[in-house]
């Protein structure tokens, strides 16, 4: 019981119209259509990071790219994988098997993008990874068949927490979610804290999910560590931050910090709560003028600004597409070879290029939630301090445990 | 300084409170419940979600018509409960005379459907509601920091627990209730209109939901799924007091608070299932829970 939608993402009647003017030869695609795949939470604890919008976005890509390549016409289908590796492994099986999908975009909960790149494995399909955090997609769990986008957990923990460090925040206190994502990025900050001279004074496990998070603040409180590191994400984040705020705690002197937050967390937290914290983004839609004027057009379709997933999802559908253009196919292995031999250079990414892990590595971003009094309006909520260049963002290739990397 | 098992004596008064407060949550939610299950007879799994409408009535009252904290922690619970009696009225009254597992599905799927719908609409992601300006900021009370909210909003359940548990248990109308549901049809030969009593008993187990809701909502962000999470516990601890007993649901949502509270110094990692523990234990040992009548 998938729940599987077709959608005719863009005009047909432009695209036919379109073929039948240039009458050129129909170059080698599949089914004589390039179908794509979007998965993700569309119902849970994602949906609002990914979710309808990173399908609209996904849509816009299509539209603007024309509706269809050399003639082929572009056709989406999006499922609800509800957060289950198995029900997004199956999805993309079923895509595979009797659709004939392309290409699977979207992609958010680790969990699910482990299992679905080994489905895309497999059977020789092709998968873009916009939404997860885990670093290990593109480290242990890479495949030859898929491509991770937007940011992962090395460069959150590099970003933020050398950041604080440098700036004076060389005590830290870990609140960090009991479960594999939470253990991983607390070991990436713990490292990079201790690299920059830092320590790590204390730290508190939480059960995943946990609503109430005042014993561990109170705790937290009592370590008199000048940093609370917030080693979780989604709901937890936002319930961990609103409870600090209720007990004071950036008031009595200790500083918050983020390791995954996105622009709908800040935005249901508001700014009261979140002030100041620091926090390390692949996009933010007020960055310059090419993200503002894609932003307004994408807050004319959906009604509220893009997080950075959603914006990467338009990013990487166009790449993929003008890839199949260039190509000339949507052979997986061809257009992947592709999409990695063109830098990207985009609204969304800077600086891009796609290592041969799989890795997209473009700039990263430091930035700091503004005050109240700072912003200027309802999604005027980040300063991007400093630029982290694609080079040094990411894990070094050095350092990779992936098959496909030669070390 | 002075220790209490290797934690500092502020500390473990600091987390004793909060512990409190959190079990003043459980013990107004479970006493909904147990208000419903005992004089009902149905196991209410559409309690979570009618606790977050609450928090969510509060809200969109708030942003759309302008109801103040106060005027909402009063009209919420009327309109929330009134949603309550129509539900009575024209859906669990019909499969009333099925087995009790008919109203669990019937209650189940509300849930679900009222939740959906608040995600189609609002996102995951939830809204903040302000505290009201007068019980912002906080009360130092030596040992730690305690935010103004919490102590009222421990003041305020205690208040509605102890309200509840003397109108069902102290008063004529509550004789009524508690004769009704042990005996309808004599009740009736009584010229008492049972399925009236019935049908308000609901609204008013509704209402408590709604009202915790509405205490909530400057707490937690307000989002569709804030009572599904908390539904589990608050069932838990319903299990522990003895289904359907009033006085017990109070004093086991205390405790459980208090349990938990500690659980999370002590071992964090075990918080979130410490209360199933203290519930297996209870089953095991006395199975119609700690304050549960014998049958």
């Amino acid at each position: 019981m998938t729940f599987i939608k077709k959608t005719l993402a863009a005009s047909i009647a432009v695209a036919a119209a379109s073929s039948l003017a240039v009458s050129t030869a129909q170059a080698d695609m599949s089914d004589g259509e390039v179908r794509i795949g979007y998965l993700a939470d569309m119902s849970g604890t994602y949906r609002d990071l990914a979710g309808p919008g990173g399908l609209t976005a996904m849509e816009m890509a299509v539209a603007d790219f024309g509706g269809s390549v050399d003639g082929a016409p572009i056709v989406i289908s999006s499922a609800d994988d509800r957060n289950s590796a198995d029900v997004g492994a199956n999805t993309v099986r079923g895509w595979i098997d009797q659709d004939n999908v392309d290409m699977v975009g979207g992609l958010v909960a680790s969990s699910v993008s482990i299992a679905v790149t080994k489905v895309l494995e497999e059977n020789n399909g092709l998968g873009i990874v916009s939404g997860s955090a885990a670093s290990s997609i593109t480290n242990e769990h890479c495949t030859p068949n898929h491509i991770h986008w937007v940011y992962d957990t090395y460069p959150l923990a590099n970003g933020t927490a050398k950041a604080v460090v440098e700036q004076g925040g060389d005590s830290w206190f870990m609140l960090t979610a009991d479960y594999a994502f939470g253990h991983a990025l607390e070991a990436d900050v713990t490292k990079v804290v201790e690299e920059s001279g830092g320590e790590i004074v204390g730290g508190v496990r939480h059960p995943f999910p946990t609503s109430d998070f005042s014993s561990y603040i109170l705790q937290a409180q009592g370590s008199g560590a000048k940093i609370v590191g917030l080693a979780n994400a989604g709901a937890d984040t936002v319930n961990a931050i609103t409870t600090a705020s209720q007990f004071g705690l950036t008031q009595s002197g200790q500083q918050l910090a983020g390791l995954l937050i996105f622009l709908n967390d800040v935005h249901a937290l508001g700014l009261e709560a979140t002030q100041n914290l620091l926090l390390t983004t692949g996009w933010y839609w007020d960055m310059d003028e090419q993200s503002r004027e894609w932003s307004q057009r994408y807050f004319d379709e959906v009604g509220r600004m893009p997080t950075m997933v959603q914006a990467g999802i338009y990013s990487s559908t166009m790449h993929y597409l003008k890839a199949v253009e260039a190509a000339g196919t949507d052979d997986p292995e061809t257009v992947r070879a592709q999409m990695a031999d063109m830098p990207i250079e985009d609204f969304f990414a800077r600086n891009g290029s796609i290592r041969e892990d799989g890795r997209m590595i473009h700039d990263m971003y430091l930035a700091q939630v503004k005050t109240p009094e700072e912003s200027t309006g309802e999604w005027d909520l980040y300063e991007i301090l400093s630029t982290i260049p694609a080079a040094e963002a990411y894990r070094p290739l050095s350092e990779s445990q992936c098959k496909l990397v030669q070390n | 300084m002075t220790m209490i098992f290797g934690v500092p004596l502020a500390v473990f008064m600091g987390q004793l409170t909060l512990g409190l407060v959190n079990g003043a949550f459980y013990a107004l939610l479970s006493l909904g419940l147990a208000v419903i299950f005992g004089l009902l007879k149905i196991v209410n799994f559409a309690h979570g979600a009618q606790y977050m409408l609450g928090a969510f009535a509060a809200l969109l009252g708030f942003r759309y018509l302008g109801i103040n904290y106060w005027l909402a922690l009063l009209l919420v619970p009327l309109v929330v409960g009134a949603f309550g009696v129509l539900l009575e009225r024209f859906l669990l009254r019909r499969i009333a005379h099925l087995d009790h597992l008919y109203g669990l599905l019937l209650t189940f799927g509300l849930a679900l459907i009222f939740e959906g719908t608040l995600v189609n609409f609002f996102g995951v992601s939830g809204a903040r509601y302000a505290t009201p300006e007068i019980l912002q900021g906080g009360l130092n009370l030596g040992f730690m920091f305690l935010p103004t909210y919490r102590a009222w909003v421990l003041v305020a359940a205690l208040a509605m627990c102890l309200f509840t548990w003397f109108m069902i248990e102290r008063t004529r109308l509550g004789a009524y209730l508690r004769a009704g549901t042990e005996n309808s049809q004599l009740m009736q030969a009584f010229g008492v209109n049972v399925p009236l009593l019935i049908t308000l008993t609901y609204g008013f187990g509704v209402a408590l939901a709604a009202f915790a809701g509405v205490l909530a909502a400057p707490l937690y962000p307000v989002s569709p799924t804030m009572g599904s999470s908390l539904l589990i516990v608050v069932f838990a601890v319903v299990v522990i007091g003895g289904m359907g007993s009033i006085l017990g649901a109070i004093i086991t949502g205390l405790a459980m608070g208090i349990i938990e509270g500690l659980t999370k110094v002590y071992y964090p990692e075990a918080s979130n299932t410490v209360i199933f523990f203290v519930m297996i234990v209870v089953l095991m040992l006395r199975p119609v829970g700690l304050f549960g009548k014998e049958a």
